[in-house]
């Protein structure tokens, strides 16, 4: 143990890299992989694992020679687990571009305007989906947002003992029922009052609430736990009582959590399509009254575009790509809305 | 963090607490809401398993194929198994590296947009990678597994003849393991975050590097979670449909050849592939394998829950 904490001994070779070490060698091999790549002609992808795999063996050689083995070791994890956030971020990149650049084709007027209904092969739209998935979500969170949030508030404030135990255990249980599961569950138990082949748009909600109750439950928990106990005690201190001071005092503050977090369940169960496809079924024209027949929805709509095109296949595959479009453009709106609430009217967490 | 953080008007000191109508309808109206959860679930299992009666009942003869429930789930059980797996193999390493990078690797400034990134993989539509997994992965992925099976034949899960369309399990089991790597990493990350802040500096100042540090204090710290987020994310990927339904050609054979274009399906998959044309005895089947399902992603799910219990209950996380 030397006094001195910057020469701290290393074991076997005490030199030093130069502070921007990594992005040298970095550069040098991006440079070299990209010469590589242009040389015989390989695509971006190759190019990025041959630069990765370049700046590995660089960097582990210089600084083995220079520094020795454990820096050389914590520079290779560290660049190796760079990579792989890099690698991981790949399908991300190229999801969204998929999706865009192909959805753009039929993303128009006419595609957001206009049902499927009468249409073969060109044209159309998916108006009714968007209606359908619109209306289907809107049921869903309206009856799950308050079971959950009340559920939540049970949990943290009233809950004890085995009860409240094994409310949290089955609520995590419940966070992983398949979406297919609750599809069974919804089409099982509408069928026992409407009979066999039941389709009805409600069908799709009861099984989306079934997976958003959790979803938002969690969330809620987490934003009440994170809220100061020196709130409810002075609260307390000044004779509020205790469902006032949850009312007045716990859920105001914790409220900006509460809204992202139901945005994000929103956000998460919107795209759901297997639940839907046992429940809503589809439909070619606008229905809006979900206690009245199938329900058309863009998940549901997409899928059904893409796996069973018609002919000419590319108006099909065309209109699915633009449905996907439509569909990322609601989660994404829906996502960085409820992080934008978090950050500007958050409460901050400190653990 | 896990204990309710207080109980003030109960407990006074003194002994009887003061009761408002208020306070005991809110409280009601709460219990109600924590009881529906329990209702609900039970609901769930109920009505799964009396409209999966009249096909367990039923003589085999009447069944679809003329086969007995157990040799029409199996395939379907081994599939979902088979690609759950893969998932998991390849969806936890990175889980765990992409965790490290937001939490300890990454500068602040961008380890916040990089948890958003992630974050947002959990939000896109399952569809989605459907779409995305048959439209670009599955053809990228037709000369690597032509090369693998040339190459690696020997070993039986590259056995072959390689699927010239990519409509294979190992792209299945990828698109997956896209799909469970949020979910691994947001309880990795969470709990890597919450690794003492002592304890890192205390092996730093006893000159660790910070990679010695990450595998000497953080990784330790977070390994029943890491576990726990893992069997989350396999319950995720036992009941994941969509992706499969689009990606996988299926046919039935049980296999373990990754890229063939003979597969085994997966009883989600199978699911939404027939639900939809069913009719009578058929659905009664088909809810009957959704049964099964709901059996081992529930037993997968609380399995997860008892470890992170056991480890919160003997005082480390």
């Amino acid at each position: 143990m030397g006094g001195n904490v910057a020469t701290v001994p290393m074991g076997e070779g005490s030199g030093a890299l130069p502070p921007r070490a990594n992005l040298i060698c970095f550069g040098a091999s991006a440079a070299a992989s990209a010469a590589v790549s242009f040389a015989l002609g390989l695509s971006p992808f190759v190019w990025l694992v041959v630069t990765g795999a370049f700046t590995l063996a660089s960097i582990s050689i210089w600084s083995m020679m220079v520094e020795g083995r454990r820096r050389a070791l914590d520079r290779v994890a560290t660049i190796v687990i760079a990579e792989i956030f890099v690698l991981a971020l790949v399908p991300l990149l190229s999801l969204v571009y998929t999706v865009v650049n192909e959805g753009l084709a039929r993303f128009d007027s006419e595609f957001l305007t206009t049902s499927m209904r009468n249409v073969l092969g060109d044209g159309g739209g998916a108006l009714h989906a968007a209606l359908g998935t619109f209306i289907i979500t809107a049921i869903a969170t309206a009856a799950a947002v308050p079971v959950g949030i009340l559920a939540a508030i049970y949990l943290v404030e009233y809950g004890k003992g085995r009860l409240k135990r094994a409310i949290t255990f089955f609520v995590d249980v419940m966070m992983g029922i398949p979406s297919i599961v609750a599809g069974l569950f919804a089409y099982a138990l509408f069928e026992i009052f409407f009979g066999p082949g039941i389709r009805l748009g409600v069908m799709g909600s009861v099984a989306l609430m079934v997976l958003m109750i959790p979803i938002v439950i969690r969330a809620t928990e987490e934003m009440l736990q994170v809220v100061p106990n020196a709130l409810r005690e002075a609260s307390f201190a000044l004779g509020v009582p205790k469902w006032l001071t949850i009312l007045r005092v716990v859920l105001p503050t914790a409220l900006a959590g509460i809204v992202t977090g139901v945005m994000l369940a929103i956000a998460r169960v919107i795209g759901e399509t297997a639940p839907l496809l046992v429940t809503t079924g589809s439909i070619d024209s606008v229905n809006l009254d979900p206690f009245n027949g199938r329900m058309a929805n863009l998940p549901v709509f997409v899928y059904e575009q893409y796996k069973f095109p018609g002919v000419p296949p590319e108006a099909y595959i065309e209109r699915a790509w633009a449905g996907a479009l439509l569909l990322i453009l609601i989660v994404m709106v829906l996502f960085l809305a409820a992080r934008l609430i978090a950050r500007r009217y958050g409460v901050e967490i400190r653990r | 963090m896990s204990a309710g953080p207080i109980s003030a008007p109960e407990a006074p000191g003194s002994g009887k607490a003061i009761r408002r109508p208020g306070d005991r309808v809110f409280s009601g109206l709460a219990i109600a809401a924590g009881l529906t959860i329990l209702i609900v679930l039970a609901g769930v299992a109920i009505f799964l398993i009396g409209e999966a009666w009249p096909a367990i009942t039923a003589p085999v003869s009447d069944l679809p194929d003329g086969k007995s429930l157990i040799h029409y789930i199996w395939p379907l059980v081994f599939g979902t198994l088979l690609s759950s797996t893969i998932a998991i193999i390849i969806a936890v390493p990175m889980a765990i590296a992409v965790a490290l990078f937001t939490s300890h690797i990454a500068p602040k400034a961008i380890s916040m947009s990089v948890s958003y990134l992630v974050d947002l993989l959990a939000a896109i539509p399952s569809i989605i990678y459907g779409i995305w997994g048959i439209a670009v992965l599955g053809p990228a992925s037709v000369p690597v597994t032509q090369w693998l099976s040339d190459h690696f034949g020997f070993i039986p899960f590259f056995d072959g003849p390689a699927s010239t369309t990519g409509r294979t399990m190992l792209v299945a089991g990828l698109v997956l393991a896209l799909m469970i790597l949020p979910i691994v990493c947001a309880v990795a990350r969470e709990v890597f975050q919450q690794t003492p802040k002592g304890l890192q500096e205390s092996a730093l100042a006893l000159g660790a590097t910070r990679w010695e540090m990450i595998r000497m204090v953080v990784l330790p710290f977070g390994r029943s979670a890491v576990v726990a987020g893992s069997m989350l994310g396999l319950g995720r990927a036992l009941g994941e449909t969509m992706a499969v339904t689009i990606i996988l050609s299926v046919t039935g054979t049980i296999t373990f050849d990754l890229i063939s274009s003979e597969n085994p399906s997966t009883i989600a998959a199978n699911i939404a592939l027939q639900f939809p044309e069913s009719s009578g005895l058929d659905v009664n089947v088909l809810i009957a394998t959704g049964l099964v399902l709901f059996a081992i992603t529930l037993a997968v799910n609380m399995f997860a829950r008892t470890i992170i219990s056991r480890r919160e209950a003997a005082g480390g996380r």
